[in-house]
Protein backbone atom coordinates (compact mmCIF):
# COMPACT_ATOMS: atom_id res chain seq x y z
CA UNK A 1 0.00 0.00 0.00
CA UNK A 2 0.84 3.52 -0.24
CA UNK A 3 0.34 6.89 0.82
CA UNK A 4 -3.40 7.67 0.60
CA UNK A 5 -4.48 11.04 -1.86
CA UNK A 6 -5.85 13.55 0.40
CA UNK A 7 -9.40 15.20 0.43
CA UNK A 8 -9.58 17.86 1.39
CA UNK A 9 -12.43 20.84 2.57
CA UNK A 10 -11.88 24.33 2.58
CA UNK A 11 -14.02 26.30 5.37
CA UNK A 12 -13.61 30.42 4.76
CA UNK A 13 -14.80 31.26 8.44
CA UNK A 14 -15.54 34.64 9.86
CA UNK A 15 -16.99 36.24 13.49
CA UNK A 16 -17.16 32.41 14.21
CA UNK A 17 -19.10 31.54 11.01
CA UNK A 18 -18.78 29.80 7.50
CA UNK A 19 -19.30 32.38 5.08
CA UNK A 20 -19.95 30.25 1.96
CA UNK A 21 -23.45 29.83 1.42
CA UNK A 22 -24.07 25.96 2.18
CA UNK A 23 -26.69 23.41 1.83
CA UNK A 24 -25.96 20.23 2.39
CA UNK A 25 -28.47 19.34 4.71
CA UNK A 26 -31.68 20.77 7.15
CA UNK A 27 -30.19 18.16 9.91
CA UNK A 28 -27.43 20.63 11.09
CA UNK A 29 -26.95 24.96 11.46
CA UNK A 30 -24.76 24.38 8.14
CA UNK A 31 -23.44 27.71 8.92
CA UNK A 32 -21.38 26.75 12.33
CA UNK A 33 -17.32 25.44 11.55
CA UNK A 34 -17.61 23.32 14.07
CA UNK A 35 -20.12 21.33 13.29
CA UNK A 36 -19.44 21.33 9.52
CA UNK A 37 -15.38 20.41 10.40
CA UNK A 38 -16.97 17.45 12.42
CA UNK A 39 -19.67 16.34 9.92
CA UNK A 40 -16.84 16.76 7.04
CA UNK A 41 -14.79 14.43 9.20
CA UNK A 42 -17.25 11.43 10.10
CA UNK A 43 -17.48 11.39 5.88
CA UNK A 44 -14.09 10.56 5.58
CA UNK A 45 -12.26 14.34 4.88
CA UNK A 46 -8.43 13.67 5.32
CA UNK A 47 -7.41 16.75 6.75
CA UNK A 48 -9.46 20.35 7.06
CA UNK A 49 -8.93 23.79 6.20
CA UNK A 50 -9.99 26.91 7.86
CA UNK A 51 -9.24 30.03 6.06
CA UNK A 52 -10.02 33.06 8.55
CA UNK A 53 -11.05 36.06 5.92
CA UNK A 54 -11.75 38.26 9.32
CA UNK A 55 -10.63 41.87 9.15
CA UNK A 56 -10.53 42.74 12.72
CA UNK A 57 -8.57 41.65 15.50
CA UNK A 58 -11.72 40.28 17.09
CA UNK A 59 -12.53 38.12 14.54
CA UNK A 60 -9.21 36.16 14.68
CA UNK A 61 -9.85 35.70 18.26
CA UNK A 62 -12.86 34.13 17.19
CA UNK A 63 -11.14 32.21 15.02
CA UNK A 64 -8.76 31.14 17.85
CA UNK A 65 -12.02 29.66 19.67
CA UNK A 66 -13.36 27.90 16.51
CA UNK A 67 -9.91 26.11 16.53
CA UNK A 68 -9.98 24.98 19.64
CA UNK A 69 -13.60 23.59 19.84
CA UNK A 70 -12.94 21.72 16.47
CA UNK A 71 -9.70 20.29 18.13
CA UNK A 72 -11.37 19.27 20.69
CA UNK A 73 -14.24 17.40 19.06
CA UNK A 74 -12.43 16.41 15.43
CA UNK A 75 -9.31 14.00 15.54
CA UNK A 76 -7.83 14.73 12.09
CA UNK A 77 -5.44 17.30 11.07
CA UNK A 78 -6.20 20.61 10.76
CA UNK A 79 -4.30 23.61 8.85
CA UNK A 80 -5.61 27.64 9.62
CA UNK A 81 -5.11 30.17 7.52
CA UNK A 82 -5.47 33.84 7.08
CA UNK A 83 -3.97 37.18 8.39
CA UNK A 84 -0.77 34.99 10.08
CA UNK A 85 1.83 38.08 10.65
CA UNK A 86 4.40 36.49 12.76
CA UNK A 87 5.37 33.58 15.05
CA UNK A 88 3.74 34.58 17.72
CA UNK A 89 0.55 33.96 15.57
CA UNK A 90 1.47 30.65 14.83
CA UNK A 91 2.51 29.94 18.12
CA UNK A 92 -1.46 30.79 19.36
CA UNK A 93 -2.94 28.90 16.73
CA UNK A 94 -1.11 25.52 17.04
CA UNK A 95 -1.23 26.32 20.92
CA UNK A 96 -5.18 26.37 20.05
CA UNK A 97 -5.44 23.11 18.49
CA UNK A 98 -4.34 23.50 14.64
CA UNK A 99 -1.60 20.91 13.48
CA UNK A 100 -0.39 23.41 10.25
CA UNK A 101 -0.91 27.24 9.48
CA UNK A 102 -0.84 28.34 5.64
CA UNK A 103 0.89 31.55 4.92
CA UNK A 104 0.09 33.42 1.53
CA UNK A 105 0.96 37.74 2.14
CA UNK A 106 2.57 37.79 4.62
CA UNK A 107 5.74 35.96 2.82
CA UNK A 108 5.43 37.72 -0.13
CA UNK A 109 6.38 41.12 1.54
CA UNK A 110 8.63 39.18 4.22
CA UNK A 111 9.67 35.93 2.60
CA UNK A 112 12.00 35.52 6.38
CA UNK A 113 8.66 34.71 8.24
CA UNK A 114 9.24 31.13 6.56
CA UNK A 115 12.32 30.33 8.04
CA UNK A 116 11.23 32.17 11.02
CA UNK A 117 8.20 29.46 11.55
CA UNK A 118 10.36 26.66 10.29
CA UNK A 119 12.99 27.12 12.45
CA UNK A 120 10.67 27.53 15.52
CA UNK A 121 8.45 24.42 14.78
CA UNK A 122 9.73 22.62 12.32
CA UNK A 123 9.03 22.69 8.34
CA UNK A 124 5.76 20.18 8.73
CA UNK A 125 3.40 23.06 10.31
CA UNK A 126 4.02 25.33 7.33
CA UNK A 127 2.51 25.49 3.74
CA UNK A 128 2.88 28.30 1.87
CA UNK A 129 -0.56 29.00 -0.10
CA UNK A 130 -0.03 30.75 -3.45
CA UNK A 131 -2.61 32.40 -5.46
CA UNK A 132 -1.83 32.00 -8.84
CA UNK A 133 -2.43 33.06 -12.30
CA UNK A 134 -1.50 32.67 -15.74
CA UNK A 135 0.24 35.61 -17.37
CA UNK A 136 3.02 37.01 -19.32
CA UNK A 137 6.36 36.03 -16.46
CA UNK A 138 9.30 34.15 -17.18
CA UNK A 139 6.84 31.07 -16.64
CA UNK A 140 3.77 32.00 -17.66
CA UNK A 141 2.63 32.05 -14.14
CA UNK A 142 2.39 34.94 -11.47
CA UNK A 143 1.64 35.23 -7.90
CA UNK A 144 -1.11 37.67 -6.99
CA UNK A 145 -2.84 39.00 -3.95
CA UNK A 146 -6.03 40.63 -2.67
CA UNK A 147 -7.67 37.29 -3.62
CA UNK A 148 -6.55 37.67 -7.31
CA UNK A 149 -7.21 40.97 -7.33
CA UNK A 150 -3.73 42.51 -7.81
CA UNK A 151 -0.68 40.89 -9.42
CA UNK A 152 2.50 40.73 -6.55
CA UNK A 153 5.15 40.74 -9.43
CA UNK A 154 6.52 38.05 -9.08
CA UNK A 155 6.83 34.81 -10.87
CA UNK A 156 4.95 31.80 -9.80
CA UNK A 157 7.56 29.06 -10.27
CA UNK A 158 10.91 31.70 -8.90
CA UNK A 159 8.34 32.12 -5.86
CA UNK A 160 7.86 28.25 -4.97
CA UNK A 161 11.81 27.32 -5.08
CA UNK A 162 12.69 30.72 -3.35
CA UNK A 163 9.99 29.26 -0.76
CA UNK A 164 11.21 25.68 -0.65
CA UNK A 165 14.92 26.73 0.00
CA UNK A 166 13.33 28.74 3.25
CA UNK A 167 11.88 26.06 4.51
CA UNK A 168 8.34 25.54 3.79
CA UNK A 169 6.21 21.76 4.21
CA UNK A 170 4.10 21.44 1.57
CA UNK A 171 2.48 23.72 -0.79
CA UNK A 172 -1.39 24.69 -1.47
CA UNK A 173 -1.92 26.18 -4.96
CA UNK A 174 -4.78 27.91 -5.45
CA UNK A 175 -5.67 28.92 -9.22
CA UNK A 176 -7.42 31.95 -9.53
CA UNK A 177 -8.26 31.69 -13.05
CA UNK A 178 -10.37 28.57 -11.95
CA UNK A 179 -11.13 29.70 -8.79
CA UNK A 180 -14.80 28.99 -8.66
CA UNK A 181 -15.84 27.96 -12.02
CA UNK A 182 -15.90 24.57 -11.64
CA UNK A 183 -14.29 23.76 -14.87
CA UNK A 184 -11.50 22.05 -13.52
CA UNK A 185 -8.30 22.84 -11.75
CA UNK A 186 -5.53 24.26 -13.88
CA UNK A 187 -3.36 21.06 -14.17
CA UNK A 188 -0.88 23.16 -16.58
CA UNK A 189 0.08 24.86 -13.42
CA UNK A 190 0.31 22.19 -10.91
CA UNK A 191 2.47 20.37 -13.15
CA UNK A 192 4.58 23.36 -13.15
CA UNK A 193 4.67 23.56 -9.79
CA UNK A 194 5.25 19.40 -9.30
CA UNK A 195 8.43 19.94 -11.82
CA UNK A 196 10.57 22.48 -9.22
CA UNK A 197 9.55 21.56 -6.19
CA UNK A 198 9.89 18.38 -3.60
CA UNK A 199 7.25 19.12 -0.69
CA UNK A 200 3.79 17.75 -0.80
CA UNK A 201 1.42 19.89 -3.18
CA UNK A 202 -2.20 20.63 -2.67
CA UNK A 203 -4.17 21.97 -5.39
CA UNK A 204 -7.39 24.29 -5.26
CA UNK A 205 -9.11 26.09 -7.41
CA UNK A 206 -12.03 24.73 -9.72
CA UNK A 207 -13.11 21.27 -8.86
CA UNK A 208 -16.18 20.69 -10.44
CA UNK A 209 -16.65 17.55 -11.97
CA UNK A 210 -15.24 14.19 -10.26
CA UNK A 211 -13.13 13.87 -13.04
CA UNK A 212 -11.39 16.82 -12.48
CA UNK A 213 -9.72 15.23 -9.23
CA UNK A 214 -8.26 12.62 -11.15
CA UNK A 215 -6.44 15.14 -13.44
CA UNK A 216 -4.85 17.06 -10.43
CA UNK A 217 -3.62 13.82 -8.90
CA UNK A 218 -2.50 12.98 -12.63
CA UNK A 219 -0.78 16.33 -13.16
CA UNK A 220 1.18 15.60 -10.04
CA UNK A 221 -1.05 16.77 -6.80
CA UNK A 222 -0.14 14.97 -3.69
CA UNK A 223 -3.74 16.37 -1.80
CA UNK A 224 -6.78 17.98 -3.63
CA UNK A 225 -8.90 20.36 -1.83
CA UNK A 226 -12.18 22.02 -2.48
CA UNK A 227 -14.64 24.15 -0.94
CA UNK A 228 -18.36 24.91 -2.97
CA UNK A 229 -18.56 21.50 -4.65
CA UNK A 230 -18.42 20.01 -1.07
CA UNK A 231 -20.25 22.97 0.60
CA UNK A 232 -23.18 23.45 -1.74
CA UNK A 233 -23.36 19.05 -1.79
CA UNK A 234 -22.47 18.78 -5.15
CA UNK A 235 -20.15 16.14 -4.22
CA UNK A 236 -19.63 14.16 -1.38
CA UNK A 237 -16.22 13.41 -0.25
CA UNK A 238 -17.28 9.77 0.17
CA UNK A 239 -18.03 10.16 -3.75
CA UNK A 240 -15.13 11.40 -4.52
CA UNK A 241 -12.73 8.67 -2.72
CA UNK A 242 -15.32 6.14 -4.56
CA UNK A 243 -14.13 7.79 -7.61
CA UNK A 244 -10.89 7.64 -7.27
CA UNK A 245 -10.69 4.73 -5.80
CA UNK A 246 -12.68 2.83 -8.39
CA UNK A 247 -9.68 3.84 -10.59
CA UNK A 248 -6.97 2.74 -8.56
CA UNK A 249 -5.63 5.40 -7.32
CA UNK A 250 -5.19 5.13 -3.33
CA UNK A 251 -7.60 6.61 -1.24
CA UNK A 252 -8.44 6.07 2.49
CA UNK A 253 -11.11 4.04 3.44
CA UNK A 254 -12.82 5.90 7.02
CA UNK A 255 -16.01 3.17 7.25
CA UNK A 256 -14.12 0.75 7.32
CA UNK A 257 -14.16 0.50 11.52
CA UNK B 1 -3.80 8.84 35.38
CA UNK B 2 -2.51 10.06 31.86
CA UNK B 3 0.16 12.65 31.52
CA UNK B 4 1.13 14.14 28.42
CA UNK B 5 4.66 15.53 28.79
CA UNK B 6 4.78 19.42 28.07
CA UNK B 7 8.36 20.05 27.21
CA UNK B 8 8.10 22.95 24.59
CA UNK B 9 5.49 24.94 22.26
CA UNK B 10 3.33 22.41 19.98
CA UNK B 11 -0.52 21.09 19.43
CA UNK B 12 -0.90 19.45 22.61
CA UNK B 13 -4.53 19.92 23.14
CA UNK B 14 -5.68 17.61 20.41
CA UNK B 15 -3.64 14.68 22.48
CA UNK B 16 -5.11 15.89 25.75
CA UNK B 17 -8.73 15.19 24.06
CA UNK B 18 -7.77 12.49 22.22
CA UNK B 19 -6.04 10.00 25.12
CA UNK B 20 -9.37 11.37 27.14
CA UNK B 21 -11.27 9.61 24.87
CA UNK B 22 -9.89 7.04 26.53
CA UNK B 23 -11.87 7.72 30.20
CA UNK B 24 -8.82 8.17 31.54
CA UNK B 25 -8.32 11.54 33.07
CA UNK B 26 -5.16 13.60 31.76
CA UNK B 27 -3.07 16.05 32.62
CA UNK B 28 -0.04 18.12 30.49
CA UNK B 29 2.35 18.34 32.72
CA UNK B 30 6.51 19.09 33.15
CA UNK B 31 6.32 17.59 36.89
CA UNK B 32 8.87 14.92 37.26
CA UNK B 33 7.08 13.21 39.89
CA UNK B 34 3.96 13.76 38.23
CA UNK B 35 4.95 12.14 35.01
CA UNK B 36 7.23 9.43 36.97
CA UNK B 37 3.72 8.30 38.64
CA UNK B 38 0.70 8.62 36.36
CA UNK B 39 -0.73 5.44 35.11
CA UNK B 40 0.09 6.19 31.56
CA UNK B 41 2.89 8.76 30.17
CA UNK B 42 2.59 10.08 26.80
CA UNK B 43 5.77 11.51 25.05
CA UNK B 44 4.93 13.52 22.14
CA UNK B 45 6.90 15.45 19.66
CA UNK B 46 7.87 18.55 19.70
CA UNK B 47 10.08 20.09 16.67
CA UNK B 48 13.04 18.53 14.80
CA UNK B 49 15.28 15.25 16.78
CA UNK B 50 17.73 18.05 18.68
CA UNK B 51 15.22 20.40 19.79
CA UNK B 52 13.20 17.56 21.22
CA UNK B 53 16.08 16.30 22.82
CA UNK B 54 16.71 20.01 24.51
CA UNK B 55 13.71 20.27 25.48
CA UNK B 56 13.52 16.66 27.04
CA UNK B 57 16.78 17.56 28.55
CA UNK B 58 15.48 20.80 30.20
CA UNK B 59 12.70 18.78 32.34
CA UNK B 60 15.38 15.45 32.75
CA UNK B 61 12.81 13.60 30.16
CA UNK B 62 14.96 10.69 29.54
CA UNK B 63 15.55 10.13 33.67
CA UNK B 64 11.42 9.91 34.13
CA UNK B 65 10.80 7.55 30.89
CA UNK B 66 13.47 5.03 32.40
CA UNK B 67 12.41 5.29 35.67
CA UNK B 68 8.61 4.53 34.65
CA UNK B 69 10.41 1.59 32.41
CA UNK B 70 12.19 -0.02 35.83
CA UNK B 71 8.78 0.57 37.62
CA UNK B 72 6.67 -1.24 34.81
CA UNK B 73 4.77 1.90 34.15
CA UNK B 74 3.87 2.20 30.66
CA UNK B 75 4.61 4.95 28.62
CA UNK B 76 4.23 5.62 24.40
CA UNK B 77 5.88 7.89 22.28
CA UNK B 78 4.56 9.62 19.40
CA UNK B 79 6.47 11.11 16.05
CA UNK B 80 9.30 12.24 17.35
CA UNK B 81 8.18 11.02 20.83
CA UNK B 82 9.39 8.23 19.14
CA UNK B 83 12.44 8.89 17.37
CA UNK B 84 14.33 10.55 20.48
CA UNK B 85 13.87 6.70 22.30
CA UNK B 86 16.56 4.99 19.61
CA UNK B 87 19.93 6.14 20.61
CA UNK B 88 20.72 8.04 17.60
CA UNK B 89 18.82 11.12 14.73
CA UNK B 90 20.98 12.62 12.22
CA UNK B 91 18.57 14.96 11.27
CA UNK B 92 20.46 18.69 10.86
CA UNK B 93 23.41 16.61 12.26
CA UNK B 94 26.32 17.57 9.92
CA UNK B 95 27.93 14.67 10.28
CA UNK B 96 27.35 14.18 14.26
CA UNK B 97 24.46 12.25 15.01
CA UNK B 98 22.49 13.80 17.71
CA UNK B 99 21.95 11.31 20.71
CA UNK B 100 18.64 10.23 22.14
CA UNK B 101 17.25 8.33 24.72
CA UNK B 102 18.29 4.80 23.94
CA UNK B 103 15.80 2.86 24.94
CA UNK B 104 16.43 1.19 21.55
CA UNK B 105 19.53 0.82 19.56
CA UNK B 106 19.25 2.15 15.93
CA UNK B 107 19.57 5.39 14.03
CA UNK B 108 16.58 7.68 13.30
CA UNK B 109 17.47 8.82 9.34
CA UNK B 110 15.95 10.43 6.35
CA UNK B 111 13.42 8.68 4.19
CA UNK B 112 14.51 8.07 0.91
CA UNK B 113 11.40 9.01 -0.49
CA UNK B 114 11.29 11.97 -4.00
CA UNK B 115 8.44 14.00 -1.87
CA UNK B 116 9.31 14.81 1.88
CA UNK B 117 8.06 14.99 4.38
CA UNK B 118 5.98 11.89 4.05
CA UNK B 119 2.77 13.44 4.98
CA UNK B 120 -0.81 12.04 4.64
CA UNK B 121 -2.56 8.72 6.17
CA UNK B 122 -1.01 5.77 5.00
CA UNK B 123 -1.17 1.83 6.20
CA UNK B 124 0.83 -0.79 8.80
CA UNK B 125 1.89 -4.03 8.68
CA UNK B 126 1.53 -4.79 12.05
CA UNK B 127 2.94 -8.20 14.10
CA UNK B 128 0.95 -11.18 14.84
CA UNK B 129 -0.22 -10.92 18.57
CA UNK B 130 -0.48 -6.88 18.32
CA UNK B 131 -2.14 -5.30 21.40
CA UNK B 132 -1.81 -2.13 20.02
CA UNK B 133 -3.63 -2.41 16.38
CA UNK B 134 -6.15 -4.89 17.69
CA UNK B 135 -8.86 -4.52 15.09
CA UNK B 136 -7.28 -1.48 13.81
CA UNK B 137 -4.57 -3.89 11.48
CA UNK B 138 -6.41 -2.44 8.61
CA UNK B 139 -6.97 0.97 8.98
CA UNK B 140 -4.84 4.15 8.12
CA UNK B 141 -2.60 6.49 10.28
CA UNK B 142 -1.76 9.90 9.72
CA UNK B 143 1.96 10.65 9.24
CA UNK B 144 4.06 13.93 8.97
CA UNK B 145 7.62 13.07 9.06
CA UNK B 146 10.88 12.85 7.09
CA UNK B 147 12.90 10.79 9.19
CA UNK B 148 12.15 7.48 10.77
CA UNK B 149 14.10 4.01 12.00
CA UNK B 150 14.50 1.88 8.81
CA UNK B 151 15.85 -0.91 11.37
CA UNK B 152 13.62 -2.70 13.77
CA UNK B 153 14.72 -2.37 17.64
CA UNK B 154 14.43 -6.39 17.50
CA UNK B 155 11.01 -6.03 19.56
CA UNK B 156 7.36 -6.78 18.30
CA UNK B 157 7.56 -3.76 15.71
CA UNK B 158 5.04 -2.27 12.69
CA UNK B 159 6.31 -1.26 9.48
CA UNK B 160 5.26 1.19 7.41
CA UNK B 161 6.22 1.97 3.54
CA UNK B 162 7.02 5.42 1.79
CA UNK B 163 9.88 5.48 -0.68
CA UNK B 164 11.13 2.58 1.44
CA UNK B 165 10.22 0.59 3.91
CA UNK B 166 10.35 2.05 8.20
CA UNK B 167 9.37 1.27 11.69
CA UNK B 168 6.06 3.33 11.82
CA UNK B 169 5.01 1.88 15.53
CA UNK B 170 6.80 -0.44 18.51
CA UNK B 171 5.57 -3.03 21.14
CA UNK B 172 8.00 -3.33 23.46
CA UNK B 173 6.52 -4.37 27.13
CA UNK B 174 5.89 -0.89 28.95
CA UNK B 175 7.33 1.25 25.98
CA UNK B 176 5.50 1.54 22.79
CA UNK B 177 5.88 4.10 20.16
CA UNK B 178 4.06 5.25 16.86
CA UNK B 179 5.68 7.21 14.00
CA UNK B 180 2.32 8.22 13.14
CA UNK B 181 -0.36 10.48 15.01
CA UNK B 182 -2.73 8.36 16.45
CA UNK B 183 -4.45 11.56 17.85
CA UNK B 184 -4.63 12.97 14.33
CA UNK B 185 -5.80 9.30 12.80
CA UNK B 186 -9.65 9.61 13.34
CA UNK B 187 -11.36 6.29 14.59
CA UNK B 188 -8.86 4.25 13.64
CA UNK B 189 -6.37 6.28 15.95
CA UNK B 190 -8.96 6.50 19.10
CA UNK B 191 -9.08 3.27 18.57
CA UNK B 192 -5.81 2.60 18.98
CA UNK B 193 -4.94 4.69 21.79
CA UNK B 194 -7.81 2.86 23.76
CA UNK B 195 -6.00 -0.40 23.23
CA UNK B 196 -2.85 1.40 24.78
CA UNK B 197 -5.27 2.26 27.74
CA UNK B 198 -5.92 -1.03 28.34
CA UNK B 199 -2.43 -2.04 29.70
CA UNK B 200 -2.60 0.76 32.30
Amino acid sequence: MTLAVRIIPCLDVTQGRVVKGVNFTNLIDAGDPVEMAALYGAEGADELTFLDISASSSGRDTTLDVVRRTAEQVFIPLTVGGGIRTVQDVDRLLRAGADKVSINTAAITRPELIAEIADRFGSQVLVLSIDARRARTVSGFEVTTHGGRESANLDALEWVQRACALGIGEILLNSMDADGTRAGYDTGMIAAVRAVSKVPLIASGGAGGLEDFAAALDAGADALLAASVFHFGIHRISDVKSFLGAQSYPVRNSTSL
Amino acid sequence: MIAILDYGSGNLRSAQRAFATSGFDVVLTSDTKTAQEADGLVVPGVGAFAACMRGLDAIDGANIIRTRLSAERPTIGICIGMQILFSLGDENSQGQAHSGVGIWPGVVSKLSAEILPHMGWNTVETPKNTQLFAGVEDSSFYFVHSYAAKDGPGQMQTWSTYGERFVSAVEDGYMSATQFHPEKSGDAGLALIKNWSRSL
